[in-house]
C-alpha cells in the first residue's frame, strides 16, 4: 500500500460491528421470504431458456404457473422437480410445456418429497459444477497470463448494438482496458423479465441476456487470447431482475457484476423488500462464481454533497460488505464503490478526495474498490474535464484503488466517442505510470489535515451506522439516510413479488451452497 | 445597422484560428493525413496543420488540427431572444412574492425521460444552489417538489396536477439521438391534452438548452448552462405577476 492512514482502529471495529447487526436484524426477513426473481432464477439456473407463449421468457412462464396456483411458498424447484419426476422430462421440457400452456405445474400429481428433492440436487449440481468450471477457467486464463497492477481500468461500452459493443469492446481492450462493462438499456432495471437472445436495439445501452452475455464472453476471450492478458467481463445485476441476471452471470462467466444491496430501492424506486431478498440470493451465486462484485455507494455524491456525505458513502460499505459476507462472499470479491465528486472550485478539494479514499482502502484492506470518476460538476469544457479526470487518476493511483472506472473529458455530453475514450484511456495509463511508486516515498503528516480529516469522517459514519442500528435499516432508508432519497418500506416497484416461505419450500441452491457443495 | 463582420480569434484579428479534433476511419498514415487535411479545406479551412495524428487501432485514426477560417459572421444581424427577467436576489424575490402576489410559490421539477443526469435540477431546486446562489428549496417563498431523474412525463403532470404547481421545471442533460427533444414535446402535448398547458409555467433547463429552442418547442422559457438559481425565481416570479396583472 502506497500512503498509510492513521484513524482509530477501535471506531473502525465498532463500524463494523454495528453494520453487522444492521444487516442481522434484517437477515430474518430475507431468510424468512422468496420472490419471484428468485424463484425465477432458480428456473434458469436448471438450464431452463427460451420464450413461451406472447414471447414471454419462459422462467416467467413457470413462475407465473406457480404463482397462479398458490403454490410459490413451496419454490419452483418443488414443482419443476415434481413434474420432471412425474413425466420423466428434463427443466427445460417442463418448462416449455408450460409456456405453451400445456402442463399446469400445480395438477401434476404430487411424487415423493425425497425423490423431488434428489432431483433438483442432481440437476443443481450439475449447474453448480459449470459454474465451478468457469471459475477453475478464469484462474487458467490468469494464471497464464498473470494480471496488471491496480488500478485496473474499466472501460464502459454503451452503443446498444451488441455488435457494435463487440467492436467496441475489442478496441478498448486494446487501447488497455482491463475490465469492459456492457451497460444496460435505460430502465432494462425496472422490467420483471430478462429479454431473451442477442438485441440490437437499446437506448444508452445495450439489454443483459444471456445471448448478450455470451457473445461478448466469446469477443473478450478472443481479443485476451490476442493481447495475452485476461479482459474481465461485467455487467449490471441489480435492479427487479437481480437473481437472474447473477445466474446468467454466474452460468456466462461474466467477472464482475454490479450488484448492490440498496442501489435499486434508493435509485430506480423498487420495494426495499424486494431487494433485500433478491440480493441475498444474487450474492450467494456471485460468491460461487468467484464474480467480483461492485456497490453503488458513488451514486449518493451525485445526489448528495461529496464533502458533506462522505460518511454515508462508507457507512453504506460497511452494509454491504456485511451483507456480502452474510451471503458467503469474502472480501476478495467485494468490491465497494466511492467516487471522485467533490467541487473542483472548493480549496484543499484533492486532500479531501484523499483522505477519503485512504479511508475506504484503510477500513477494507482486501477489498478491490471501486473508484468512480467526477461526473456531477463535469461540464461542457471537456479541457477542465480532462484535467479533473487526471486528478482523479492521480488520487487513485495514490490511495491503491483497484477498479478503476476511466473519467473521461465528455461525460456531461455524451456516450464517449471512439477518441474521447481513447484520449481518457491515455490519460490514465499516463497518470499511473509516471506517479505509479511515488506515494511509497512518503508518509502522512502525523495529526494533519488529511489524518484529520480521514477520523472525522469515519466519526460520523460510526454515529450514522449506530443511529441506523437504533432505528432499523428500512426505517434510515425511509428517511433519506444515503442520498437524500426517501423510500418506504411498502413503497416501489416489485413488492407483489415478494412471497413468505413456506415449510415446505426448498432452493437446492441454497442447500448445496450453506453445505459447502458446490466445491 | 452597420453590418459588424467577425471572424474567430486565435492572436491576431481576423486570424481566423480554429482547433478541431475527430476519427476517421482510415488506418493510420500518410493517405489517412492527406484525408484529414482535405477535409477540413473542404470545410473551408485554410493553412490546415495536422499536429497530431494518432492510431486508435482497428483502422481508425485521430486527429487534431489548426486551420483558418476563411467564412465570417456578421453580428449586427443576429438576434437572439433571452428571457426577459429582472435580477433580483433570494431576498427581494421572497419579499416581493409576500407583498405583491402574497402566497407561495409552488413547483414541480424532474428529470424526465431516461436522463439519470440531476446536477442541473438540483443546482436550481436543492438547498444548497449552484454558485454561493441558494436553490429555490431555500425561498421562504416557494414550495418545491424535485421528482429527481429518469421521472415519466406522465408522473410529472400526475404530480403537478397533485400540487397544484404554478410551474414546471424539466431538466435535460445527456441526450443520444436528440431523445431530449422528444421527451420534452411529448411533454407539451400532455399537458395540452390535461388542458393545463396554459395555467402552468413550463420551463426547460439543461446544456443544450436555450431559450429560443424552448420556445419553439412550446415552452414559455429556458435555461442554459450557467444559469443560477435566482434568475429562474426572478423569472417564475415576474411572470406570476404578469399574469395576474401586476407589472413590475
Amino acid at each position: 500500500m502506497a500512503l498509510k492512514l492513521r484513524v482509530d482502529d477501535k471506531l473502525i471495529v465498532r463500524a463494523r460491528e454495528a453494520a453487522h447487526r444492521i444487516t442481522g436484524e434484517v437477515q430474518g426477513f430475507i431468510e424468512q421470504h422468496t420472490t419471484t426473481s428468485t424463484e425465477r432464477a432458480v428456473v434458469r439456473l436448471f438450464g431452463v431458456e427460451g420464450k413461451g407463449l406472447d414471447d414471454v421468457p419462459l422462467p416467467n412462464l413457470v413462475v407465473e404457473n406457480i404463482q397462479d396456483g398458490g403454490g410459490l411458498d413451496k419454490g419452483a424447484s418443488y414443482w419443476v422437480c415434481n413434474a420432471m419426476a412425474r413425466h420423466s422430462l428434463s427443466a427445460q421440457e417442463v418448462a416449455q410445456a408450460v409456456g405453451h400452456g400445456k402442463l399446469d405445474l400445480i395438477k401434476v400429481a404430487q411424487a415423493d418429497e425425497g425423490r423431488i428433492r434428489e432431483t433438483a440436487h442432481l440437476i443443481a449440481q450439475e449447474t453448480l459444477d459449470r459454474i465451478t468450471r468457469n471459475r477453475q477457467t478464469r484462474s487458467g486464463f490468469i494464471n497464464q497470463w498473470g494480471e496488471r497492477p491496480a488500478p485496473w481500468l474499466y472501460i464502459i461500452v454503451a452503443t446498444g448494438n451488441i455488435y457494435e459493443d463487440v467492436i467496441q469492446a475489442q478496441n478498448a481492450a486494446r487501447q488497455g482496458a482491463d475490465v469492459i462493462a456492457v451497460i444496460r438499456s435505460t430502465a432494462q432495471s425496472l422490467l420483471d423479465y430478462v429479454p431473451e437472445g442477442a438485441t440490437t436495439e437499446g437506448f444508452a445501452g445495450t439489454y443483459a441476456t444471456q445471448e448478450n452475455f455470451r457473445i461478448m464472453r466469446r469477443a473478450l476471450d478472443e481479443v485476451s487470447e490476442e493481447l495475452g492478458r485476461y479482459i474481465r467481463l461485467t455487467n449490471y445485476a441489480s435492479g427487479l431482475c437481480m437473481p437472474e441476471i447473477a445466474a446468467l452471470g454466474a452460468v456466462e462467466r461474466l467477472d464482475m457484476m454490479l450488484s448492490d444491496s440498496m442501489y435499486g430501492i434508493l435509485f430506480r424506486d423498487i420495494n426495499m423488500k424486494r431487494t433485500l431478498v433478491d440480493q441475498h440470493f444474487a450474492r450467494m451465486i456471485q460468491a460461487q462464481a468467484g464474480i467480483i462484485i461492485n456497490t453503488g455507494e458513488d451514486n449518493y455524491l451525485t445526489t448528495d454533497d461529496a464533502y458533506e456525505a462522505a460518511n454515508t458513502v462508507l457507512a453504506s460499505q460497511f452494509i454491504n460488505e456485511q451483507f456480502a459476507h452474510r451471503s458467503g462472499m469474502t472480501d476478495e470479491l467485494i468490491g465497494l464503490g466511492h467516487a471522485f465528486e467533490m467541487d473542483p472550485r472548493q480549496e484543499d478539494g484533492l486532500l479531501y478526495e484523499m483522505a477519503d479514499a485512504l479511508l475506504s482502502r484503510h477500513c477494507f484492506p482486501k477489498a478491490p474498490l471501486k473508484y468512480m470518476p467526477p461526473t456531477r460538476h463535469m461540464t461542457g469544457n471537456i479541457f477542465m474535464g480532462h484535467i479533473m479526470d487526471a486528478m482523479f487518476n492521480l488520487t487513485s493511483v495514490a490511495t491503491n484503488q483497484h477498479i478503476h472506472l476511466i473519467g473521461v473529458m465528455t461525460e456531461a455530453i455524451h456516450t464517449p466517442f471512439l477518441h474521447d475514450r481513447a484520449l481518457a484511456i491515455e490519460n490514465a495509463r499516463y497518470v499511473f505510470g509516471y506517479a505509479r511508486h511515488f506515494f511509497e516515498e512518503f508518509d502522512l503528516k502525523k495529526g494533519g489535515l488529511i489524518e484529520k480529516r480521514a477520523n472525522d469522517v469515519l466519526q460520523q459514519s460510526v454515529d450514522l451506522l449506530e443511529h441506523i442500528e437504533h432505528v432499523g435499516l428500512m426505517t434510515a432508508i425511509a428517511e433519506g439516510t444515503f442520498g437524500r432519497v426517501r423510500r418506504q418500506p411498502t413503497g416501489g416497484k416489485g413488492l407483489d413479488g415478494v412471497v413468505a416461505k413456506g415449510p415446505q419450500h426448498f432452493n437446492p441452491f441454497f442447500d448445496l451452497i450453506l453445505k459447502g457443495g458446490a466445491h | 445597422m452597420e453590418p459588424n463582420w467577425v471572424k474567430p480569434y486565435g492572436d491576431t484579428t481576423n486570424d481566423g484560428a480554429m482547433q478541431l479534433s475527430f476519427t476517421l476511419p482510415v488506418k493510420n498514415g500518410g493517405v489517412a493525413r492527406e484525408a484529414a487535411k482535405r477535409l477540413c479545406e473542404s470545410m473551408n479551412l485554410e493553412n490546415v496543420q495536422i499536429v497530431h495524428q494518432k492510431d486508435l487501432g482497428g483502422g481508425y485514426t485521430f486527429f487534431v488540427v489548426y486551420g483558418r477560417c476563411t467564412q465570417a459572421v456578421d453580428i449586427s444581424d443576429i438576434h437572439v431572444p433571452e428571457v426577459q427577467a429582472p435580477s433580483w436576489d433570494m431576498h427581494q424575490v421572497n419579499t416581493i412574492a409576500h407583498e405583491k402576489l402574497g402566497r407561495k410559490i409552488t413547483v414541480v421539477g424532474a428529470c424526465t425521460g431516461t436522463d439519470a443526469h440531476t446536477v442541473g435540477l438540483d443546482a436550481i431546486l436543492n438547498m444548497k444552489g449552484f454558485h454561493g446562489n441558494y436553490g429555490l428549496e431555500r425561498y421562504s417563498e416557494f414550495t418545491v417538489h424535485n421528482l429527481g431523474s429518469q421521472v415519466p412525463n406522465e408522473t410529472l403532470v400526475a404530480k403537478a396536477i397533485e400540487v397544484n404547481a404554478d410551474a414546471i421545471l424539466v431538466s435535460q442533460v445527456v441526450t443520444q439521438k436528440n431523445i431530449h427533444l422528444s421527451n420534452l414535446t411529448q411533454l407539451v402535448d400532455l399537458l395540452e391534452a390535461e388542458g393545463l398547458r396554459d395555467s402552468i409555467i413550463l420551463i426547460a433547463g439543461g446544456p443544450r438548452i436555450t431559450h429560443e429552442l424552448a420556445v419553439e418547442l412550446g415552452y414559455d422559457a429556458g435555461f442554459g448552462p450557467g444559469t443560477v438559481p435566482s434568475e429562474v425565481a426572478s423569472y417564475l416570479l415576474k411572470e406570476l405577476l404578469g399574469r395576474k396583472g401586476i407589472m413590475i
